[in-house]
């Protein structure tokens, strides 16, 4: 009520506002094209340039299994069906194109993915949106293990064990770009990711997001004002399902390969890891858990094998503890640094880290140590972890873990507090301030 | 004959471990809401202690104290996971459930390996126990029946004549009533968690060695749980138990029988052959379709009847 009489009482103002608002958009997005375009330059390694191709695809990817779960309130099993089947229609297509039966210039094959995504959306989305909350979940879970059961029964289409396989360098090359070399891979992806966000963000903004908000937040009442819920839920499907299929296209212009494993529960299940570790509040969120998410699947899952159990934990850990994801967390520091009184929460936040860190080297320490006696033990329990090279078979590392953890639980129980009393004396003086200026 | 009699027994003992899992997610999810994703990850680990168990001191002791051991771990679950995730609402909870069936698995790998372990049946239970014709009804799926119906018995007397059971009844309905009365109803949900997780427990330990103890077992039959609950009806045991042998028959037969859709044809004079539309989908066999069958037998159930066979609510 009082900022909308003081809108009324300040036009010059409030317009003032809005302009600003609208150029700290402008600037977000260059910001954002400018570094799609830069970081290539700066990590030029085929490693980096195949691990940013990735991150592009899983940004797609989370950002509209974020149109479910997020904006509209549906905590889908099964998402990787929609991507996962663009990404089989568009290899058909690819292929075609090799073959010289279809023409259609690579560049635009993700629409092709994207369309054949939606198509399933239209058909799948049917059955799976007339319930919400639990029931979709589990609808969504088992539409996904049919899919995923039914891949091995036709092999035409699904490829069979082995998947089907493409190539991308194929048809007429428009200016020159064959996508024969991995960078102009990444830029097609760079390309199609701006574009999608730019498209999903706008969408929030239309009156179909709005009411897709309605919809998750009170159903009952979006139905009281006049809004078919289900209808609703559909057309959201509908239109996640043609992002994730673009997803999909991008992947196989990207890979070259599409399997069964496309549209399977691990694929879905990653989705909704990274998205929520993201954070599905905010719709940079999930951008945050697929950089995040493609950083443990793809770097980390090459130093260790035991990589989806730290994801785990780091999902649980979110989970219990910061239900907003790592997107909220960095939020929550906004108005502090508005009010330029960050600085005062460094120390405590540094004390707390440090802690964090201590525990998290606790932590990998003693996992490694039973991996390597439990499983990678034929090889000799000698190992080497962060340059210490050690027995595991020994006294000595589990003593260094034990420790480790000790130390760190003690560091921990003694930081949470000092970030506790930090955080509510600066609260309190800034509900001081804004107090005296009124 | 022969075929329908076997058929049949190795379905119902095979749906009966369906229901010994699901019973256990029905009541959970009609007591505290939480559709527990990592319940087969229970499953999981009762075939694992079990096999732990069996190793050292025999399979008998293993049969009592590895439900007992999931039943511990459940109620730690419960009481240190569950009860912090509460306050976010139901989602957080699912989603914890979902992430802690990841943490199960990869702790289950690290601890057991990666390859399936060799969990068997013990030596008295091994062999058939009677012949129907030539084919062999082994002992082993009538000693699974036995201790699943045996503990469901159980399981309904304490539910329906006992007075702790009375107040679980309770406090499925009118937990706030049941609160004011003066019972601790926290220990009541924390009781049932480790309750159904030691079912899920009891049914690894029976089921682990009569199929496979792997990393891998807790995802085959988790979403079939899931399926079960489904077409049962969220939350209604009576439904479980019907979708249970439904889906425990309709897998076993389906993947003995090699008809398709083709030869059905074929009996109205009409051959199908490659240069026919789908030919495909005419040509699959049932025991290819087996797979699938249950998830089509859900999603038919959903469009035709939503809340399930026995389901007394919508959504």
């Amino acid at each position: 009520m009082k900022t909308t009489m003081q809108q009324s009482y300040e036009p010059a103002a409030a317009q003032g506002r809005h302009a600003h608002r609208q150029l700290a958009h402008y600037a977000i997005w260059s910001f954002t094209a400018l570094m799609m375009l830069v970081l290539p330059l700066c990590f030029s390694s085929r490693f980096a340039i195949a691990l940013l191709s990735q991150m592009g695809i899983a940004i797609i990817f989370a950002l509209s299994y974020n149109m479910l779960l997020g904006q509209s309130g549906m905590l889908s099993f099964g998402h990787a069906v929609y991507s996962g089947l663009g990404a089989f229609i568009a290899v058909h297509v690819l292929n075609g194109v090799g073959a010289g039966k279809v023409w259609l210039p690579v560049s635009l094959l993700p629409l092709v993915g994207g369309l054949g995504g939606a198509l399933f959306g239209v058909l799948f989305g049917y059955v799976t949106t007339k319930k919400a909350g639990t029931t979709f979940a589990m609808i969504t879970l088992g539409i996904g293990e049919m899919v995923y059961a039914s891949s091995l029964m036709f092999p035409d289409f699904f490829g069979g064990e082995g998947g089907i396989s493409t190539d991308r360098v194929v048809g007429h090359a428009v200016f020159g770009i064959t996508y024969g070399p991995e960078r102009q891979v990444y830029y097609l992806i760079a390309a199609w990711c701006l574009l999608s966000m730019i498209a999903m963000y706008a969408w929030t903004q239309t009156p179909l997001g709005r009411i897709a908000n309605a919809v998750r937040d009170n159903p009952e009442r979006a139905e009281f004002v006049g809004y078919d819920t289900q209808r609703v839920r559909y057309l959201v499907m509908i239109l996640s399902a043609f992002f994730a299929g673009i997803s999909g296209g991008l992947s196989v212009i990207n890979f070259e390969i599409v399997s069964a494993e496309n549209v399977g529960a691990v694929q879905s299940g990653g989705v909704l890891l990274a998205t929520f570790i993201g954070g599905s509040g905010f719709f940079f969120g999930p951008v945050i858990g697929a950089v995040l998410y493609v950083l443990f699947a793809v770097a980390l899952s090459s130093l260790t094998h035991a990589w989806l159990l730290y994801l785990g934990l780091f999902f649980v850990l979110i989970v219990m503890f910061v239900p907003g994801g790592v997107a909220s967390l960095l939020m929550k520091q906004v108005p502090l640094i508005a009010a330029r009184k960050l600085g005062r929460m460094l120390p405590s936040y540094a004390a707390a880290l440090s802690a964090g860190l201590i525990l998290l080297a606790a932590l990998i320490l003693s996992v490694e140590l039973i991996y390597k006696l439990q499983i990678d033990s034929d090889n000799g329990t000698t190992m080497t972890l962060a340059g210490f090279g050690f027995d595991a078979a020994s006294l000595k590392p589990w003593a260094v873990a034990a420790a480790l953890w000790l130390a760190g639980a003690l560091g921990w129980r003694t930081a949470l507090p000092r970030v506790h009393r930090a955080w509510d004396d600066v609260q309190a003086e800034m509900a001081e301030t804004a107090g005296g200026g009124v | 004959m022969e075929f329908f009699v076997i058929s049949l027994l190795n379905g119902i003992s095979y749906g009966l471990l369906l229901f010994l899992l699901s019973s256990g997610l029905t009541l959970i999810f009609s007591m505290m809401g939480v559709l527990n994703f990592a319940h087969a990850s229970f499953y999981m680990l009762g075939a694992y202690f079990a096999y732990t168990i069996a190793d050292r001191i025999g399979f008998w002791p293993a049969l009592v104290f590895a439900p007992l051991l999931v039943l511990l771990v459940g109620a730690l679950v419960e009481r240190f996971g569950l009860r912090t995730v509460h306050k976010y609402g139901h989602v957080a909870e699912l989603l914890f459930t979902f992430g802690l069936a990841y943490l199960i698995e990869e702790g289950v790998k690290l601890v057991w390996g990666q390859a399936a372990v060799p969990y068997r049946i013990p030596p008295v239970l091994d062999g058939p126990l009677f012949h129907v014709f030539t084919s062999a009804f082994p002992k082993y799926r009538a000693f699974m029946m036995l201790v699943s119906v045996s503990m469901l018995l159980g399981i309904y007397l304490l539910l329906t004549r006992t007075r702790v059971g009375l107040v679980i009844q309770a406090a499925l309905t009118h937990p706030q009533m049941v609160e004011a009365l003066g019972h601790n109803v926290q220990r009541v949900f924390m009781l049932v968690f480790a309750g159904g997780a030691a079912l899920a427990g009891l049914a690894g330990v029976i089921g682990g060695n009569a199929f496979v103890t792997a990393p891998s077992m807790a995802a085959s039959v988790g979403t079939i749980v899931f399926v079960v609950v489904v077409v049962g009806g969220m939350g209604s045991l009576g439904g479980a138990f019907v979708a249970s042998l439904l889906i425990g028959l309709l897998q076993t037969f389906a993947v003995s029988i090699d008809a398709s859709l083709s030869d059905l044809f074929g009996v109205f004079g009409l051959h199908v052959t490659s240069a026919t539309l789908l030919s495909s989908i005419w040509k699959l066999s049932l025991s290819q379709m087996a797979p699938v069958l249950p998830y089509l037998l859900m999603v038919v159930m959903l469009i035709v009847r939503p809340r399930g066979l026995m389901g007394t609510r919508e959504g």
